[in-house]
């Protein structure tokens, strides 16, 4: 080995990281809330009772789980603009692809938290005279969150990784501007071993937080 | 109303089907170490000695907690100054997702592991087996079985992750995607062929696990996720 | 003639689980061909004890002898230290037959049975299937060889863990509530099996709910109560005039006991 490790040339750039810092966290929080969102919906619209709303969410979840997230930024990036009259930037490309992906994963989460609430609930809440909508948003959805919540949250850091994805457009993130750091100092060791230790500080809380919430659940069920 | 040209895009269906094998190509090779490692690096997270489990714990936790694209990264550029050796790009994709998907698999094979009932270790010791015999003639080929879904959900994440490599010039499917692109100037057909292409692979794979998992849950397995 | 020395032999041994002291000093000599029935309720330490004594748990302190040899090693405090790699031998000398029966679900009847004296004791496979079908035979299951653990009965299964204890040719057996989880019906094929060792002369310790049973098959009844042994003596002493009251109230508990 006999490389000097030299971090200096890193942390002088930290305007570059931190913009890159305010990047991946600015998409990650639009992504964990649209992905989190719209997964809801997707998850409802699986267990609904009408196969005009089930069958079209079900291809879109079959879809969106099956493709790789970089090939639908990519294609939102180059491919969707041909389509529309306008551009398509940056931030709305990496937003849409790793948004609808989340939303098909957490759409199965929701689906599956909701149908693992057992029918007697449905029941009870249905025999004092609430109509579907409140039992669902009262009884069913309080419960099947508190089971989920492991799942969410695991899905939340799978986000947080996937907003690098966005460096492949030069989307402003933290791995991008990593990469700037690393081809003008022309050091690629202390650039990458820097960002993937910022990662590991940022996502280590939510790993810790996702096992504490597995062990919660595995000891109250 | 645009006007859809696939003819430019399929007239380089060799370049995409080279991409589709490469991608094949990293995907297996991907998948074969990281069950081996991952196994590995299980049965040394669960030893009782902590030089053996610590520095595990330790790869299996940077692994799992650090986007793949900045273990790619810092592979292909990082790596080849720091160990004076030279990394293709096919190396640097075989040994991220190697280890990459080896954190992950470690974490199936210990759930696995754990969910093997007490009784069983305790009757295979009852009868004078060392902890390795136990685990290796009763606890493991009983988790084994449960495991399987969790692995094939794994190994599908595994071929969505390998598009990454695109990103460090090896010629996957992707990447080739994105040349015909640039080349035949027809970038919403170039990545909507790779985005089908890659869905009808990775769909199929996906119903197959399915039905290996079905097939398991009838003979009245458990199964852990 | 029975050897008059102790073949196990028990030393104040105490165990605690976190603040639960469940065995405050116990004092035992098992001698070779003795059967002895561990009876007591829940929680007075009897299935803690023997699973002490094929080191399932490890004792917090006191000794315990195997054939005259003190196992484990002096540590600090006076208490032993104990190394999984001594354990094992012991474990073959002393086998143990569970109340769940904890078959090995992959392995067939045979493969169950074989395992011990193929893995453990490295007997040639030929050899040590013949081994295995002769116990088989011995607990009367020789025609279920091929058959899995799924398709047994709970009486069949647990006749086939006695068969994989015996298959280790153990100096000593011991049975955790072996009938507990037995549905009535097949709890007889199970005691009867037992029996029939017990008539062969076998070294055996047994914790069990069933009276008359003990009554029947041992020679020395043991009452344990919060950790300790509360009363001893032969079955007549202990089960049809026992001296300790709680010694009478748990038999009185237990109705079935008929003589």
């Amino acid at each position: 080995m006999g490389h000097r490790w030299d971090f200096a040339s890193v942390l002088d750039n930290h305007e570059a990281l931190l913009a890159g810092a305010a990047g991946t966290l600015r998409l990650f929080a639009i992504c964990l809330a649209l992905g989190l969102a719209l997964g809801l919906l997707v998850g409802l619209a699986r267990s609904a009772r009408s196969a005009w709303i089930r069958l079209p969410a079900g291809a879109f979840v079959e879809f969106f789980r099956n493709t790789p997230v970089l090939v639908q930024i990519l294609w939102f990036y180059f491919a969707l603009p041909i389509l529309l009259p306008f551009e398509v930037g940056k931030l709305a490309a990496a937003a849409l692809g790793i948004s609808l992906n989340s939303a098909a994963f957490s759409g199965e989460i929701f689906r599956g938290g909701i149908q693992s609430i057992e029918p007697g609930q449905w029941e009870g809440a249905r025999a004092i005279g609430m109509t579907p909508a409140q039992a669902m948003r009262r009884v069913i959805l309080p419960q099947a969150v508190r089971r989920m919540l492991p799942a969410l949250t695991n899905r939340a850091i799978e986000i947080f990784k996937m907003t690098t994805l966005a460096s492949a457009i030069a989307y402003v993130e933290l791995l991008q501007q990593g990469r700037l750091i690393a081809s003008l100092n022309f050091n690629p060791i202390e650039a990458y071993t820097a960002i993937a230790i910022l990662f590991f500080c940022c996502l280590w809380p939510l790993v810790r937080l996702t096992y504490f919430l597995e062990r919660r659940l595995a000891r109250s069920d | 109303m645009y006007r859809w040209d696939f003819a430019p895009v399929l007239a380089h269906a060799d370049l995409l089907a080279a991409g589709l094998l490469n991608t094949l190509r990293v995907t297996g090779t991907a998948l074969v170490v990281g069950v081996a490692l991952g196994l590995a690096l299980a049965l040394l997270r669960l030893s009782r000695r902590r030089l053996a489990s610590w520095p595990a714990g330790f790869v299996i936790e940077v692994f799992r907690t650090t986007p793949p694209l900045v273990q790619l990264f810092w592979f292909y550029f990082a790596l080849p100054l720091v160990a004076g050796i030279e990394m293709t790009p096919f190396m640097a994709a075989a040994t991220t997702f190697s280890i990459q998907s080896a954190a992950f698999f470690a974490e199936v094979f210990r759930a696995g592991i754990a969910s093997v009932e007490r009784g069983q270790w305790e009757a295979a010791r009852a009868i004078g087996m060392t902890r390795p015999q136990a685990l290796r003639r009763i606890v493991l080929p009983q988790a084994v079985k449960r495991m399987i879904p969790a692995f094939m959900e794994r190994a599908i994440e595994l071929m969505k992750t390998t598009t990454l490599v695109a990103t460090i010039s090896y010629a996957d499917l992707l990447y080739a995607a994105n040349e015909i692109s640039q080349r035949s100037f027809r970038p919403l057909e170039a990545f909507t062929v790779a985005a089908l292409a890659y869905f009808v692979v990775i769909f199929a794979a996906s119903q197959a696990a399915r039905r290996v998992e079905r097939r398991l849950a009838a003979s009245g397995d458990s199964t852990v996720r | 003639m029975e050897d008059p020395r102790p073949l196990l032999r028990v030393g104040a041994l105490a165990k605690s689980f976190g603040a639960n002291a469940v065995l405050r000093g116990i004092d035992l000599d098992v001698r070779r061909g003795e059967r002895v029935a561990i009876l007591g309720a829940s929680g007075s330490g009897k299935s803690t004890l023997l699973r002490c004594l094929n080191f399932m748990e490890i004792p917090d302190s006191g000794t315990v002898e195997l054939d005259g040899a003190v196992l484990g090693r002096p540590a600090a405090g006076g208490a032993r230290a104990y190394r999984e790699p001594e354990l094992v031998p012991v474990r073959q000398r002393i086998g143990m037959v569970f109340q769940q029966f904890n078959l090995f679900p992959h392995m067939t009847a045979l493969g169950n049975v074989m395992e011990g004296p193929r893995v453990v004791r490295r007997m040639p496979a030929a050899e040590a299937r013949d081994r295995a079908l002769a116990e088989l035979a011995r607990v009367g299951l020789a025609e279920k060889a091929d058959a899995y653990p799924a398709h047994l009965s709970g009486g069949q299964k647990q006749r086939v863990a006695i068969a994989r204890a015996l298959a280790m040719d153990p100096e000593v057996l011991l049975f955790d509530e072996p009938t507990s989880s037995l549905d009535p019906e097949l709890v007889g094929e199970v005691l009867g099996t037992i029996q029939s060792l017990a008539r062969e002369g076998r070294t055996m310790l047994l914790v069990t709910h069933e009276l008359g049973f003990a009554y029947h098959v041992a020679t020395r009844v043991l009452f344990l109560a919060d950790g300790r042994i509360l009363e001893q003596g032969t079955p007549d002493e202990v089960l049809k005039a026992p001296r300790m009251e709680r010694t009478r109230a748990f038999i009185a508990r237990h109705q079935e006991f008929r003589l």
